[in-house]
Formats: structure tokens, C-alpha cells, sequence
């Protein structure tokens, strides 16, 4: 199993950055690469699917979603992927700006410099939006 | 009416594979006389010896530490500088068929320019460009690409899905079930990256770059002033030329290459002598990198394996030269030949069996860091032609393009026009090449700094996974032209290698801010 991190700091307050990426239904309005995403219920618990910019979709296990510790996981299940873990951790600085922290565990090793490269970029757009939104520094 | 420029770059092909350079093996008479009537270079450097930099280099006139694309799936900004968009700006027709690989194939997510372009079927998109402004991607009005084998995004690929699905499975499937690169190997002695593939030439993608090529000649005003890339593929592996040119190589009439050792006691001992990742490798103990077969062995490569590899290269190489002549008959054609250059070279080279090695990695030997590179100047320029042993490099292209262009250098170009003779080079200052390696996988990274200088290659090792700064390799290239003696640690040449060093550092590029991150595997 590989793992790949990826991290941005934000200058926005942290609650403003969880607020973002602890709802797992707008993923794809901040994640390039994700075109579509939906919820359902299943017996095995929360399952976000999105679709992928190449048309694949994705199922994705919602595991953790603590709005207290401000942590987000969820596992890609079926398709290539033998096994994933995708973690998202916003931390306070306490200075009005945070630090996301997007962790990727995925074998085979390839997927996660697949996924983790995206994730990456998708950090990058996150900034973007919240940045502009509140005119904060870069 | 200027100068017209056909750029013909390969991909991961050795200098020795022309027969202008003393290649054997395969028959190359296109290539050849184009080296009989212009300028044939002896040292040719790449600035990296992977894909995505060094093409970055071709197309920027940069340094990878300017550019910024430091290893494979790193990509190369959209607005970054480009030579073809200083010719486009100088109303050039521009174009670039083939293997373009300035962003990552690997792209699930989509998100990678080219693969989307692809995707659109449109020529080219509008894109932001260096220094402000908007224009064609890249500076080229014309783009339609190509890769090895015929999966993913890119145009060949769906051009043979679509007019010949049934020939897609015929090549070699690149990576294996685990999107590593392959180690599985077909044909007659299962080398990794070999298949005998039963496609139909016309349809196998040289043929496809060539005619696509021509295609976009046909479409140009007589009087268009052009620069085409076009980028063939091959000879990159997997080794699977079309199984109706076999014939042209019997693997098993191939003699060994002067790089490989038959006996492994040989091998290990020259191993031994170079920084660890070079035995640790061949050991199956250590994988920096992702461009060779991760679950591959090179200690199990055997001698018919390298002759098989080393006769199905060849025999890319023929097609390709075949097909440049078809490329160079369709200008001539057009009534152009009198003004058209003609520039051949490829982005870095193979191993091919040197010390028991296939494929590339941080390894500065001549193998991957000797390019062939031929300049066949318009023959209305009136250049004499040449054999240039000073050192150049592909940093150097974007200059030479745009000095042909009349368009003259820009500030960010950090390479020189290519000399046109060894005089040339001496008086311009030609001296050195410096060529850099960065690779990061896994927690394991390898950092490299090169010169060739003087007929001297010299690698400093910076701290790594496997190396503590204190390694290199400096070899003779004129009493050690196959750099089996590692003398870093010689006394005798001691000077040399501090001198080397010193202009090593001194000269090393801006690095390029912020640091660009691994987007991809490939």
C-alpha cells in the first residue's frame, strides 16, 4: 500500500474551510476532475458517487465525518482499487487560517499517486474559491 | 516567405541506432542523408533523460529546474514559454502530431489539457500563453496526438478504435493489472515490453504520425511559412513493431552490444563501482522511479533478451526513418525542399543492454545521455555542411528554431542556437551541457546533477533515499567511451573532477517557483 499527502493552508477560518469539505455532496464544485456527485443510503452507511472526468463513476464509503475534530474519510470501493483511504483534516491555526491536510492510502501503489496527484490539484482550487470569496491573501 | 522548419523528434532511441552515428542494425538512409548534407552532432545531451522534462526543455529553450517539470507526471504549466508560440506570433503555421507529453497520460479524472483536447476533437484550444495573452495551446494551431499503443485519450488512439477496434488489442498492453509498467514479455525469448504484434503497418502509429503529417502539409497556402513537430512515438518501448516487418532483423543474428557484459560476474563488477542504486537495481532491491517495470529484474535479463529487444528496436527505427522519407517526399512535392530545415533527434535514450540494464532511470552514461541529433539546414541558407563534436544539448533547439525564424532569441531561452561547426562552437563558447535527474516515489528519492565538459562526464549525487551527497561518477568519454571506469575517486584525476564540479555549480539554472507537484504516475 502507497500514501501520498497533500497540504494547503488557508487563509480563512477553519470553520469556514470544514463547512466546504465536510459535506460530501459538493465535492465536485471544488474538486476538478469530479463532473457529478450523489448520496445514498445504504445499509452499509452513508455512499457518496461521483463521476469522474473520464465518464467512470466511483462508489465512495463515507467512514468518518467529525465535525469536532474537523475529519473527513471515505474508502473508494470496487473498480481497480483493492483498497483506499481518503482523509481530509482541517486544523486551526488560530490565526483566522487553517491547514487542510488530504491524505491518500490506496493499493495498488499507482492509484495513489493517481488519486493523490489530484487531490493536490483540487487543494489548489479549494484555496482559490475561498480565497477570492473573502479576498484573503494567496 | 521564410524558412520553413521541420522538427522530427523519437523517443528514447540511442545514438548508435543510425548508421550515420555506426549503427548496424538498422538501415537508416534518410536520416543519413540528411546527416550527409548538414550538420551531424557527436554530443548531443539531454537536459533529462525522461519524457516529460525533456520534451519540456525542447519546447521552452529550459532548463528542467526552470520549467519546472523535475520527473514524469509533473506537468508542464499551460502558459509556460514556448518556442512554437514565438513562431506562431511571427506567423508561422504551426503544428505538433504525435507524441506531444507536456502533461500526464494517466488521467482517470480528465483533467490534463491534452488528453481533454483530445477528447473535444477540436485542432487546438484557446489557452493563456507566457507573458500574458491568449493564443493557440501551446502556440500550436494544430495538434493531434499520439502515444505508444493505441489506449487512453489521445487522437490515435480513437482513430483506431473507431476505423479498427479489432487491431487496438494487438499491441502490448503497456501497464499491467496494477497500472504499473508492464514486466510481462512475449515474442521468442519474453524479454519485458516484447510482442509480436499482428497490426497492419498502415495502421501502427509511425505510419499514423507520417500520415497525419502529410495530411496537414496538404492543407497548407504554398506560401505558408510552417514549423511542424513531429513526434513519432517509437522507439520507446514495449518493443512491438508491426509482426509483418520481422523479417527485416533476425533477433537471432544480432550480435551483443559493446555496452553488455555476458558474463554476470562482469556486470556485477562494473555495477559495483557505480553508486549503489545502479547494483541495488539490477538486484530488484531498489525501484526509484516509475518508467521501468517495477516488478522486473534486470539481473534476469539474458543475452537472447537483449538481441530480441535490440532487433525489434531496429526495426522501429527503419519505419520511422521510411517514414520521414514519405514526410520529406511530400514537401518536396509542394516545391519546398529548397527551404525547409530539417532538425532530427529524440528526448533521451535506452539502456538496451549497457551493464544488464533495459529501459532508463538515474543513470548518466551514454546509453540514455548520447542523442543522435542531425540539422540538415534549408539548402537556400547556405550552410556548410558539418560533423559538430562540441557538446549541445535539446535546451538549444528553441533558440535554433527561432533564429531560423528570423524571430531572434528571447531572454527566457537558456540554450544556444546549435553551432554549425566545431569552429562555431569555439567561438560562441560551447563548452558544456548540464542535465539533471529528480525522482521522488514512495519515499525514495534520487537527485542527480551532470556536466559534459571537455569529453568528461561528471555526476554529483545529492543526498537521497540511497546516497548521502558524497557519491558521483566521472568518466572519460575519450579513453572510456563505454564509462566502464568510474574514476570520481581517482587521485590522478582529481583536478579534473574539481574543476568539473565547480563549473557544475556555478552554472546550475534558476529553479523554477513555487516547486511544481507529481500530478501522476506518467
Amino acid at each position: 500500500m502507497a500514501t501520498i499527502r497533500r497540504e494547503v493552508r488557508l487563509h480563512v477560518p477553519a470553520d469556514e474551510a470544514w463547512a466546504v469539505l465536510g459535506d460530501p455532496a459538493t465535492i465536485h464544485q471544488w474538486f476538478p476532475g469530479i463532473e457529478a456527485s450523489s448520496l445514498e443510503e445504504t445499509d452499509e452507511g452513508l455512499v457518496r458517487t461521483i463521476t469522474l472526468g473520464s465518464g467512470v463513476p466511483l462508489a465512495e464509503l463515507i467512514v468518518t465525518n467529525d465535525p469536532i475534530l474537523r475529519r473527513f474519510q471515505y474508502r473508494i470501493t470496487g473498480g481497480v482499487v483493492r483498497h483506499h483511504l481518503g482523509t481530509i483534516d482541517v486544523i486551526d491555526l488560530h490565526d483566522d487560517s487553517c491547514l487542510v491536510v488530504y491524505s491518500t492510502d490506496a493499493e495498488p501503489d499507482v492509484m495513489a499517486l493517481v488519486i493523490g496527484g489530484a487531490t493536490g490539484n483540487a487543494l489548489h482550487e479549494l484555496q482559490r474559491q475561498l480565497e477570492s470569496d473573502t479576498g484573503g491573501a494567496s | 516567405m521564410g524558412r520553413k522548419i521541420l522538427f522530427v523528434t523519437t523517443d528514447q532511441q540511442r545514438y548508435d541506432t543510425l548508421g550515420c552515428n555506426g549503427g548496424t542494425l538498422s538501415r537508416t538512409p534518410v536520416v543519413d542523408g540528411l546527416a550527409a548534407r548538414g550538420i551531424r552532432y557527436e554530443r548531443a545531451v539531454p537536459q533529462s533523460v525522461v519524457c516529460m522534462p525533456s520534451r519540456s526543455t525542447m519546447l521552452t529553450g529550459q532548463h528542467q529546474a526552470t520549467h519546472g517539470v523535475w520527473m514524469n507526471g509533473v506537468p508542464l504549466p499551460v502558459d509556460a514559454p514556448s518556442v512554437a508560440a514565438e513562431l506562431h506570433g511571427a506567423g508561422y503555421r504551426t503544428a505538433l502530431i504525435g507524441k506531444a507529453h507536456f502533461e500526464p497520460f494517466m488521467d482517470p479524472f480528465g483533467r490534463f489539457n491534452e488528453n481533454r483536447l483530445a477528447a473535444l476533437g477540436t485542432e487546438t484550444v484557446e489557452a493563456p500563453q507566457f507573458g500574458g495573452g491568449r493564443g493557440p495551446h501551446r502556440g500550436f494551431d494544430h495538434l493531434e496526438f499520439a502515444t505508444h499503443g493505441a489506449t487512453g485519450w489521445l487522437h490515435y488512439a480513437r482513430w483506431l478504435g473507431a476505423e479498427h477496434p479489432e487491431a487496438v488489442g494487438d499491441y502490448y498492453a503497456v501497464l499491467d493489472a496494477d497500472l504499473e509498467v508492464n514486466a510481462e514479455g512475449f515474442g521468442d525469448t519474453g524479454a519485458p515490453q516484447v510482442k509480436h504484434n499482428p497490426i497492419p503497418r498502415d495502421w501502427y502509429h509511425t505510419d499514423w504520425v507520417a500520415d497525419r503529417t502529410i495530411a496537414w502539409l496538404d492543407g497548407l497556402d504554398a506560401d505558408d511559412d510552417w514549423f511542424c513537430w513531429m513526434s513519432f512515438p517509437d522507439p520507446h518501448h514495449p518493443w512491438d513493431p508491426p509482426q509483418s516487418e520481422l523479417h527485416r532483423v533476425d533477433w537471432r543474428e544480432v550480435p551483443l552490444p559493446a555496452g553488455y557484459p555476458e558474463s554476470a560476474a562482469e556486470r556485477e563488477a562494473l555495477l559495483d563501482a557505480k553508486p549503489r542504486h545502479w547494483r541495488l537495481w539490477y538486484d530488484g532491491k531498489l525501484v526509484s522511479n516509475y518508467e521501468a517495470p517495477t516488478h522486473w529484474v534486470p539481473a534476469t535479463l539474458t543475452a537472447d533478451q537483449v538481441r530480441e529487444v535490440n532487433a525489434l528496436n531496429a526495426i522501429e527505427v527503419e519505419l520511422i526513418d521510411e517514414a520521414i522519407g514519405r514526410v520529406l517526399a511530400a514537401v518536396a512535392a509542394r516545391g519546398w525542399s529548397d527551404d525547409v530545415d530539417v532538425v532530427v533527434t529524440t528526448d533521451h535514450g535506452e539502456l538496451q543492454g549497457d551493464f544488464g540494464l533495459l529501459f532508463k532511470g538515474p543513470y548518466h552514461t551514454d546509453g540514455l545521455m548520447r542523442l543522435p541529433l542531425i540539422w540538415a539546414p534549408a539548402p537556400s541558407a547556405g550552410i556548410t555542411p558539418a560533423t559538430v563534436t562540441a557538446p549541445v544539448g535539446l535546451v538549444d533547439l528553441a533558440p535554433t528554431f527561432a533564429a531560423i525564424a528570423g524571430t531572434g532569441g528571447r531572454d527566457w531561452m537558456q540554450g544556444t542556437e546549435l553551432p554549425t561547426s566545431d569552429d562555431d562552437a569555439a567561438a560562441r563558447g560551447v563548452e558544456r551541457q548540464l542535465t539533471s535527474w529528480d525522482s521522488e516515489l514512495f519515499g525514495v528519492g534520487v537527485y542527480l546533477r551532470t556536466i559534459t565538459r571537455d569529453d568528461w562526464v561528471c555526476t554529483a549525487y545529492l543526498p537521497g533515499a540511497v546516497h548521502d551527497g558524497t557519491e558521483g561518477e566521472l568518466y572519460s568519454l575519450a579513453d572510456d567511451p563505454l564509462q566502464r571506469v568510474n574514476r570520481w575517486d581517482d587521485p590522478s584525476v582529481r583536478a579534473v573532477r574539481d574543476d568539473l564540479l565547480a563549473d557544475l555549480w556555478d552554472h546550475q539554472p534558476v529553479e523554477h517557483e513555487p516547486r511544481l507537484e507529481l500530478e501522476a504516475p506518467v
